[in-house]
């Protein structure tokens, strides 16, 4: 994952790099440079925060989508314990683009479902870039439902580019999927938290995401259409996606002012990537959170709440 | 060479006799290009009468296609957007939005309503694809969403006919909401056990179909229509082939088990009214 990052990330690299060479050099001569360090510890974090507090939409997007990002699997393995993925939507195959299962997340056993992307080349084609077929939300919705048949709450991470546009995916219905998923999810007994992890890529990431809290961490995007494709279509010009971006206001901050989402978790310094560790146990403790609040709610009422909550979204004027 | 020159002037220019024809009189088929009689094709309910290719309708052809003469009451027609992004492309919205309001005289891509059908009192939502392509922002959703209420609370059967691109960019995430708003609207039809029929006419795509379009009880296409989630444009550059004869049509969504017939255009009425009135 090292040296892996973005254009306006390299200032912080190369004093990252500085830092690093300092403690090496005192380590092998025995010279303290320990105050120098300091001073550009602090000069790195001043950095960050500088340059994450004025990026671009586009830049967030990037962010968003950064090589190095945490990805569903390593915020199961760092949040939850005895974790166990469960396969297959009983109809055709398996979808490897969203993993799901059993697990335990502080006191309380869940069942969480995420897109998944993956790293290296081979894994990124095993996982389909996260590009989930119509199987992966038929298996999502699965998982719901045996979630709801044991009464235990259910945590979505969303992270992924959209559904998967292949002639399988349409002929085996990808629409029909994502629709079933839309209308299901919002009738389920029991509390449902979506997160928007990295990328929320259209309706293949709402298709897991009508849940009675959703939250997004303060680098993703969820956006109706990805920059590129917006670019493509309105300004029939491939290279404005820093308009398209612009114009797409689909960072944590203009949801929320939106009210599409209900909470921005906050992410370590220079972002989720910087320190993945530290990214987990925010979230973690995010999520401990709205399940108490959530688990007190009844049934019924939870699931009154969730329509309504989704029955208020659209501006318009009559 | 004074055989190859002309040397006498030509006695008469000829004279081009015009007739003046009105335009748009005659047009050309979408489908197999020939020419058809436009009164004919209207005749035809803008069914192509060489190759059967079913022309697009909008929303008021199709109320007066599917709705008895006279009955229809056009509800929430005052509702318009608000362009909550202040949205701008090459274009502003609120720009795109007047300009289609004039082309159209609509104030957004859907008309709902309730009206008899053969006598069977019914709720409508009728998607206009000339009026952004039909794309569904907050006012489609919210439209789309009332009308599913009203069908749940004066339990009559819900028509939707779509014909859409998918959800409107100019809304941002808010329209891609309404995918959730009008699903989850649905959920309640489902319980409150009132048929809902959904209607897909050329072409249904993004995210219209992967919310209450393909969410019918009875799922009825016209002949050739295209059906999707992604648009035939962006598969082949994913994928980088191209795609087979025929697909994504109506035949070909038959055949793979998505829907539950097609229909010509002339019967349709007829066949939801039969199933309607052997469902309640």
């Amino acid at each position: 994952m090292a040296g892996q990052y973005l254009d306006f990330e390299e200032p912080i690299i190369e004093l990252e790099k500085k830092i690093a060479e300092l403690k090496d050099i005192s380590k092998n001569n025995g010279i303290d440079f320990s105050r120098e360090i300091r001073r550009l510890h602090k000069k790195a974090n001043r950095l960050k925060k500088h340059l994450l507090s004025k990026l671009t939409r586009w830049q967030r997007t990037q962010l968003a989508r950064h090589p190095a990002r945490p990805y569903a699997m390593d915020y199961i393995n760092l949040m939850c314990k005895d974790f166990v993925e469960l396969h297959g939507d009983r109809h055709f195959g398996d979808c490897h683009s969203i993993i799901g299962g059993i697990a335990r997340l502080e006191e309380w056993s869940v069942f969480i479902i995420g897109h998944q992307k993956g790293r290296e080349l081979k894994e990124k084609m095993y996982r389909n870039f996260g590009m989930p077929q119509p199987e992966g939300y038929r298996k999502a919705l699965r998982l719901m439902q045996l979630a709801e048949k044991f009464g235990k709450p259910i945590i979505t991470l969303l992270d992924t580019p959209g559904a998967y546009p292949g002639i399988g995916a349409e002929e085996r219905g990808q629409a029909e999927a994502i629709a079933r998923n839309l209308l299901e999810m919002s009738n389920l007994s029991v509390p449902i938290i979506a997160v928007i992890i990295g990328e929320g890529g259209s309706g293949g990431a709402l298709a897991l995401g009508v849940g009675d809290r959703v939250l997004m961490l303060e680098n993703s995007v969820y956006s109706v259409i990805s920059p590129e494709g917006c670019a493509a279509i309105l300004w029939e010009d491939c290279k404005k996606v820093e308009e398209a971006a612009e114009s797409l206001c689909l960072t944590a901050d203009d949801l929320f002012k939106l009210s599409v989402i209900d909470e921005i978790v906050k992410e370590p310094l220079g972002g989720a990537h910087k320190n993945i560790e530290a990214t987990a146990s925010i979230l973690r403790r995010v999520l401990r959170r709205h399940l108490k609040e959530l688990l007190s709610i009844s049934s019924k009422s939870l699931v009154f709440q969730r329509k309504r909550k989704f029955r208020r979204m659209g501006v318009f004027s009559e | 060479m004074s055989w190859f020159i002309r040397s006498k002037t030509p006695k008469e220019k000829l004279k081009v006799r015009r007739i003046n024809i009105p335009e748009g009189l005659w047009l050309k088929c979408d489908s197999c290009r020939e020419i058809i009689y436009r009164s004919e094709l209207d005749r035809n309910l803008k069914v192509c009468p060489k190759c059967n290719y079913h022309h697009r309708m909008n929303a008021f052809e199709r109320i007066d296609l599917l709705i008895d003469d006279g009955t229809f009451s056009d509800i929430d027609s005052n509702i318009s957007s608000e362009d909550p992004l202040r949205f701008r492309d090459v274009k502003r919205y609120k720009e795109r939005l007047r300009t289609y309001t004039k082309k159209t005289g609509l104030r957004d891509a859907v008309v709902c309503g309730k009206g008899t059908l053969n006598g069977i009192k019914v709720q409508m939502c009728v998607m206009d694809f000339g009026f952004m392509g039909g794309s569904m922002g907050s006012v489609v959703g919210e439209k789309v969403t009332r009308a599913i209420e009203r069908a749940v609370s004066k339990r009559d059967p819900l028509i939707a006919v779509s014909c859409s691109g998918g959800a409107r960019m100019q809304e941002g995430i808010l329209s891609l909401m309404q995918m959730a708003k009008t699903s989850s609207a649905l959920s309640e039809l489902y319980e409150a056990k009132v048929p809902y029929i959904s209607v897909l006419t050329d072409p249904v795509t993004g995210g219209v179909t992967a919310s209450f379009a393909m969410l019918g009880d009875i799922i009825i296409a016209e002949p050739g229509t295209l059906i999707g989630f992604a648009g035939p444009r962006v598969i082949e550059q994913t994928i980088k082939q191209k795609l087979p004869e025929g697909f994504q049509r109506s035949e070909f969504l038959l055949e793979h088990g998505m829907l539950d017939m097609i229909i010509h255009r002339k019967d349709l009425k007829k066949t939801i009214s039969n199933i309607l009135n052997l469902l309640i």
